[in-house]
């Protein structure tokens, strides 16, 4: 009897669950599938702007046509996103491999007085400093024309500040095993390039992933560096111009192309990943 | 001498102000040892970097040591004497008009007060190598009067790779914090106060220190002053922190406690759906979203298909409409995101807690609020602070929005009601070229975060008490 009550109660709240679970799962994926869809709207719906309704009555592949035509300059602004998003994947990797295994591992003079700096810097809003990183960058020749390798030493010179994910991973990584390497006469180096870093492969993933998908949404640096040289921007620079400038009435659908064919790459390769995004991702939020 | 060394001793364990120069004391007391015990070569290498070392044998130390001296120099003379000169005043004549009708370019406060700042910094950093340098021979000497071997050149390098290694590491993520975040940010501070704006650019005109004006500017409430913006803005930005961290927090951790419900099925699909909106780059979601909203979006034109409304709801124009909808929306975006963070600590807790609390017949609620929430807020309460204080400074997601609007006439600076410091600051930069505002406001950004981190982490328990739950 009681069992039996149990049971019904617990079938109705599992109901009820799956009730609110469809219904977050339709809010979540509803913008993508809007965005989806309108992205195959032909041109002479609309005009290739807002419309009130969804499913577009002509499937068309106008809007990517155009992406890839002489017109736009599509090819190149998602090139120049990848190519920084690489090297800045990279690199920032590498730096902040470096500065978390010796904050780590050694015990060196002003390590304290270090971190706590750090920490300080980065109360700072990092658009503060950006007129300043502008004349900087201006100095080397690495704005407009040369803003995409600019943008990637941007990226890439502060990482060494956001060590904190992967210090608390090796952190976990028992010392003994450094100390019976050092004992057995492996230096430093070595043991760090050959038992710590492949000891820490999720970690580096989830580093190199994160760091990779930084720059498809930098709008403040990329606009200010590559300011008005359009062969310099990036997909958001670029797409920011599509979606709020009136006189680009029209490029709408074209937006809703571009976002997908942005998207859909990098939403498969974080799938890929997903595993380590989450170990790091709450590796990191217990740690602090 | 020996007394102030003593006071210094005994003020170490009071504060770190009497420690450090307790230390500098003890520092100095060193130099003038060294100096005074020091053979000739030790004495030479006071004036000359790396001189002792190099007659000792130790070439990569003492050259190391006497490039750092060679390159100082010649920057100093070369370069930066030239612009640290004018700190003072920034510059005094910004061009001259030449006969012929152009004109030349004179001082430039601008690169005065950079080149002025780097010069400062390395100039300290080569007193830092100097006493390095003194330490050098004075171990040196120490290890030859005990009869011991110096390491040989190519110890010296192997030690880079092992029990110097910290410093192979470091020097380069070093050097780009010191260059690419340090210094820019000193020289911001020292912009806010400066009148450095519209009206003062280099190269054609000069800008000049003029105090703590600009910080008067800021708070004062009258006709002219800003500080009613300030506080209209200050409010919105801690109110939406609170809301976007918090609401996110609790509806991300009831997200996941569902999709971990027993019997639920499809865990991986749900998760999956979630996650989407982590992968796909804010600004195109974001953008997106943006003009789902907008008077003539997909939301407003199918209400009034369905006619459930005559006119078009003014989500963006309207303040308080505008408010609600960006912290519902960030929810949206920030709910994968907690609900991913959460689903595995839910899984720490030990089963036997729910368990025995079930067999006392507690209800589902009073389970959450007695078991549940304690040991996640003990778990998270690090993660929060840092989601708090990165909300304060949460770009992208008012930008994209909104870029701050709507924007108002009882509002100064171009501000909008839904603009945060950051935002604001940011549109003084760019729109504006308001820097010594902007510079002023970066500043208080830094004041507010810096203050609730120190209130908020010093009465976290996963702070005071480690182990606690374990």
């Amino acid at each position: 009897m009681t069992t039996g009550s149990m049971k019904t109660k617990r079938a109705i709240g599992n109901t009820i669950t799956y009730i609110v679970l469809i219904v977050i799962s339709i809010i979540w994926l509803f913008p993508f599938v809007c965005m989806f869809l309108q992205s195959f709207r032909s041109m002479n719906e609309g005009g290739g702007g807002m419309v009130d309704y969804l499913l577009p009555k002509q499937f068309s592949l106008d809007s990517y046509a155009f992406l890839f035509s002489e017109e736009s300059k599509f090819v190149r602004w998602y090139g120049n996103t990848l190519v920084i998003a690489f090297f800045v994947a990279i690199l920032s990797t590498m730096m902040v491999l470096c500065v978390s295994y010796a904050l780590s591992r050694m015990r060196f003079k002003g390590r304290t007085v270090l971190m706590r700096f750090w920490l300080i810097l980065g109360m700072f809003p990092g658009f503060l400093s950006m007129i300043c990183l502008y004349f900087l960058l201006k100095q080397f020749g690495l704005t407009q024309e040369g803003a995409i390798p600019g943008l990637i030493l941007i990226g890439v010179a502060s990482s060494g500040m956001g060590y904190y994910v992967t210090k608390g991973y090796f952190d976990t990584i028992p010392k003994a095993l450094d100390e019976a390497a050092r004992i057995d006469g492996a230096s430093r180096a070595r043991v760090f390039f050959t038992m710590i870093l492949p000891m820490s492969k999720p970690i580096i993933i989830y580093a190199l992933l994160t760091a990779f998908m930084n720059p498809w949404c930098d709008y403040v640096f990329a606009s200010y560096v590559a300011f008005g040289y359009s062969d310099s921007y990036n997909v958001a620079v670029a797409m920011q111009r599509w979606v709020w400038t009136n006189d680009y009435q029209g490029y709408f659908t074209r937006f809703c192309a571009g976002g997908m064919l942005i998207a859909v790459p990098i939403t498969i390769l974080f799938m890929c990943l997903q595993k380590y995004y989450v170990e790091g991702v709450t590796g990191g939020a217990v740690k602090g | 001498m020996g007394k102030e060394a003593n006071s210094g001793s005994t003020a170490n364990k009071q504060n770190p102000v009497g420690k450090f120069f307790g230390n500098l004391g003890n520092d100095f007391k060193e130099i003038g040892l060294t100096f005074v015990e020091g053979d000739w070569k030790t004495k030479v290498s006071f004036l000359i970097m790396g001189f002792g070392p190099i007659m000792r044998k130790q070439f990569v130390r003492g050259l190391a040591l006497l490039a750092v001296e060679v390159l100082f120099i010649l920057y100093l003379v070369g370069f930066g004497w030239n612009y640290l000169k004018d700190i003072g005043t920034l510059g005094t004549v910004a061009r001259v008009m030449n006969d012929n009708g152009t004109y030349s370019y004179n001082d430039n406060s601008f690169l005065i007060l950079l080149y002025g700042i780097l010069t400062i910094v390395l100039i300290f950093v080569f007193l830092l190598v100097w006493r390095v340098n003194v330490r050098v021979n004075r171990n040196e000497e120490k290890l030859l009067a005990a009869g011991k071997k110096l390491a040989t050149n190519g110890q010296d390098l192997h030690s880079l790779l092992d029990s110097n290694f910290d410093k192979t590491l470091m020097a380069l993520p070093f050097t780009g914090v010191m260059v690419f975040t340090a210094l820019p940010i000193v020289f911001m501070i020292c912009i806010a106060f400066t009148d450095y704006d519209a009206n003062h650019q280099p190269p054609t005109n000069l800008f000049t220190w003029v105090g703590l004006e600009n910080f008067k500017n800021m708070l004062s409430f009258g006709t002219s002053g800003i500080g009613s913006t300030f506080l209209t803005v200050l409010g919105w930005t801690l109110i939406w922190a609170f809301f976007a961290t918090f609401l996110t927090y609790f509806c991300g951790m009831g997200v996941a406690i569902m999709i971990n419900k027993k019997g639920i099925k499809f865990k991986k699909l749900w998760r999956t759906i979630l996650v989407v909106t982590i992968a796909v780059p804010q600004f195109v979601s974001l953008l997106y979203v943006y003009k789902m909203f907008a008077n003539d979006g997909l939301i407003n034109t199918y209400l009034m298909k369905w006619g459930w409304i005559s006119s078009y709801i003014p989500f963006w124009s309207n303040p308080t409409l505008a408010k609600v909808l960006i912290i519902i929306i960030n929810l949206w975006i920030g709910i994968p995101y907690t609900m991913l963070i959460t689903t595995g600590l839910l899984m720490n807790i030990p089963e036997d807690l729910y368990e025995s609390a079930r067999i006392d017949g507690a209800t589902g609620f009073q389970m959450f609020r007695s078991i549940t929430l304690p040991y996640m807020l003990f778990v998270t309460g690090p993660f929060l602070l840092t989601q708090y204080t990165g909300n304060l400074n949460n770009f992208n997601v008012i930008y994209l929005l909104t870029q701050g609007g709507p924007q108002s006439m009882a509002l100064s600076n171009k501000a909008g009601y839904t603009d945060l410091l950051v935002t604001w600051l940011y549109k003084m930069t760019v729109n504006d070229t308001n820097y010594r505002m902007a510079a002023v406001l970066g500043i208080m950004v830094f004041v507010v975060t810096a203050v609730i981190s120190l209130a908020v982490y010093g009465i976290l328990p996963s702070v005071k008490d480690e182990e606690g739950f374990q």
